[in-house]
């Protein structure tokens, strides 16, 4: 089992989230977070104070997959969020020990 | 009787009293219009402070200071409005110092505290003889004026000042700046008291009675304040509300010091939406501030009105489209500023100036103030938090400047009416401009000295400061136990 975890523009979510649905992907954690890599910031300006704002917001996407499901993943986040602009996001995997479904109490393959 | 009967005989008979009356009806009579108008202009101004002023400041601070400005605003309308009916508006508006005579130019006595001898048809003064509002509205209008003078100065302070030193600064100040202050620029025995000395005057006839009339029309003349004696003129505050509270807010700023993170940390407005609603909301109060300083719901007032638009609109274009070319983009705030600047630059000038003088006067409010809240606040890097100095000091500075060029009547000015010879006066611009200059003057002088002094007053007695850490936490949590926003 694996967490795909992908960082993406915010406009983008519903793109994504269509094109995991599409995969067969049904459950996706979305966090808002801030941050900044190759895009960096820009400058807001108030009154006199000018701010260089450095971490710009993003969302953060999680989901967990069966390990052989993980490049289709990929693809399907890949594939919607891209605008080909410096700040289309990264995409990390890792691995999972253990997964529980809280209502039933189902593991691992079968809690995902 | 019937009605129609009453009124066949009531009509004739009240315009026979008033023919019989004629010009022995000195006493001056009280309009319902007028009455309502200052009712209606005082809770104007009073919606200028309290969500108004509030909430514009409000927005430009943290989330986390929120409250602790919305609360410091409060306050300050209330405790204001509660000094001004104890000894506040006889301190400012009775010509007889409680420490003699020769200290009727500075300030008055306490012969109106607790509001005596205010009836509800007492007359107050306008600036038409023969026409009266009840005192006590007049009361009210000017006490709404002293409450947002004093809650100004609270921008420059904000974030970092504890509430229980704003609690203590308020009435010190209030008491021993603005009280003074405002006698000294608006106190005068009015028009219809000089009036009457005058027609006393012209109707003596033997050398003895005449020296007499002279010598008591002489004693109406000298009885105002200081600056107004100077020939100073200022329709609703240039000098008495915003050099005055904009210096104060200065030296505070400069005294408590400049807030932790200050040119480091990101200290971005909270919010430019309440911001907006509430430099709104002071436009908009703004016109019975300006309008409502005539005293009448006359000419007087609509050419206030008038000029409360025009130089607001213009001192907005001006600001907006000057950062749109020096800083790369035109911004709400800056919008908003220029309008608050030109509604302070306008103060002065309201009842004054002509139209076109009020549109050029806010152009140059504009630029001026841009340059003073952006280019000089950055060079000295003084931490005048919300801007109370760039734009109420430097803009009431303009405006009272301007007023002394606009008011000329070959400028489309009204000129200054003169009382005694019942006629608008010759036109001086040198007289006039040093009398301007000295309201100046004397306003940053006597409010910045005295204003330095009772914050450290104040820092003695309470601190001003909360600790670092307070501070960090937000005056909301530390000062108030409550929290602006829980999402």
């Amino acid at each position: 089992m694996k967490i795909v975890m992908a960082i993406i523009k915010p406009f983008k979510l519903e793109e994504v989230r269509d094109a995991l649905t599409g995969i067969g992907v049904h459950g996706l954690t979305v966090t808002e977070v801030k941050g900044y890599g190759r895009q960096k910031g820009h400058t807001e300006i108030y009154r006199g104070a000018e701010y260089a704002v450095n971490f710009l917001p993003k969302l953060k996407i999680e989901v967990a997959v069966a390990t052989d499901q993980v490049k289709k993943v990929i693809g399907a986040i890949t594939g919607a969020a891209k605008t080909g602009q410096i700040g289309d996001g990264k995409i990390f995997v890792y691995s999972i020990d253990q997964a529980v479904r809280i209502r039933t109490g189902e593991t691992d393959a079968d809690a995902l | 009787m019937t009605k129609n009967n009453w009124l066949r005989v009531g009509i004739p008979a009240f315009i026979a009293a008033m023919l019989a009356a004629g010009p022995a009806l000195a006493d001056p009579t009280i309009n319902k219009g007028d009455t309502t108008w200052m009712m209606t202009a005082t809770v104007l101004v009073l919606c200028m402070t309290i969500p108004g002023l509030a909430l514009f400041y409000g927005g430009l601070v943290r989330s986390k200071n929120m409250l602790s400005m919305l609360l410091q605003v409060f306050y300050t309308e209330c405790i204001v409005l509660l000094i001004w009916v104890l000894y506040g508006y006889s301190l400012t508006f009775t010509g007889d110092s409680f420490l003699g005579a020769s200290f009727n130019p500075f300030f008055g006595g306490f012969s109106k505290a607790f509001m005596a001898g205010i009836a509800p048809d007492t007359p107050a003064a306008t600036f038409t003889v023969g026409a009266a509002i009840p005192e006590g509205v007049y009361v009210m209008f000017q006490m709404t004026f002293a409450a947002i003078t004093a809650a100004l100065i609270l921008g420059s302070m904000a974030e970092r000042t504890k509430f229980s030193a704003i609690v203590l600064f308020m009435p010190l100040w209030i008491t021993f700046v603005y009280f003074p202050i405002a006698h000294m620029v608006w106190y005068w025995s009015g028009p219809d008291a000089i009036d009457a000395a005058a027609k006393a005057l012209a109707a003596a006839t033997d050398p003895a009675a005449k020296a007499k009339a002279q010598a008591a029309l002489d004693a109406v003349l000298a009885d105002g304040g200081y600056l107004y004696l100077a020939g100073a003129i200022d329709f609703a505050g240039g000098s008495v509300v915003h050099i005055n509270s904009g210096i104060a807010g200065f030296v505070g700023c400069l005294i408590v010091g400049k807030r932790i993170g200050f040119g480091r940390d990101v200290m971005a407005p909270h919010s430019l939406t309440m911001s907006y609603i509430g430099a709104c909301l002071l436009w908009f109060g703004w016109f019975g501030f300006n309008a409502g300083s005539n005293l009448e719901a006359a000419g007087g007032a609509v050419v206030a009105f008038l000029n409360t638009f025009i130089a607001t609109a213009a001192c907005a274009m001006s600001w907006m489209f000057v950062e749109w070319i020096v800083k790369g983009k035109p911004t709400v705030l800056g919008a908003i500023s220029g309008a608050v600047a030109g509604l302070v630059a306008v103060t002065p000038a309201s009842g004054f100036a002509g139209s076109m003088g009020s549109l050029v006067l806010g152009l140059v409010a504009g630029v001026v103030c841009f340059f003073f809240c952006t280019t000089v606040k950055n060079i000295f890097k003084y931490d005048d938090a919300l801007d109370v100095f760039g734009v109420h000091c430097i803009g009431g500075i303009i405006g009272a400047l301007g007023t002394g060029i606009l008011v000329n009547p070959a400028l489309g000015g009204t000129g200054i009416f003169d009382y005694v010879a019942n006629k608008v006066a010759d036109y001086d611009m040198t007289a006039q401009m040093i009398a301007q200059g000295k309201d100046v003057i004397i306003t940053l002088l006597y409010s910045g000295i005295v204003s330095a002094i009772l914050w450290k007053i104040v820092d003695i007695i309470v601190g001003l400061r909360p600790s670092a850490d307070k501070e960090r936490e937000g005056l909301d949590v530390s000062d108030h136990g409550e929290r602006a926003y829980n999402m």
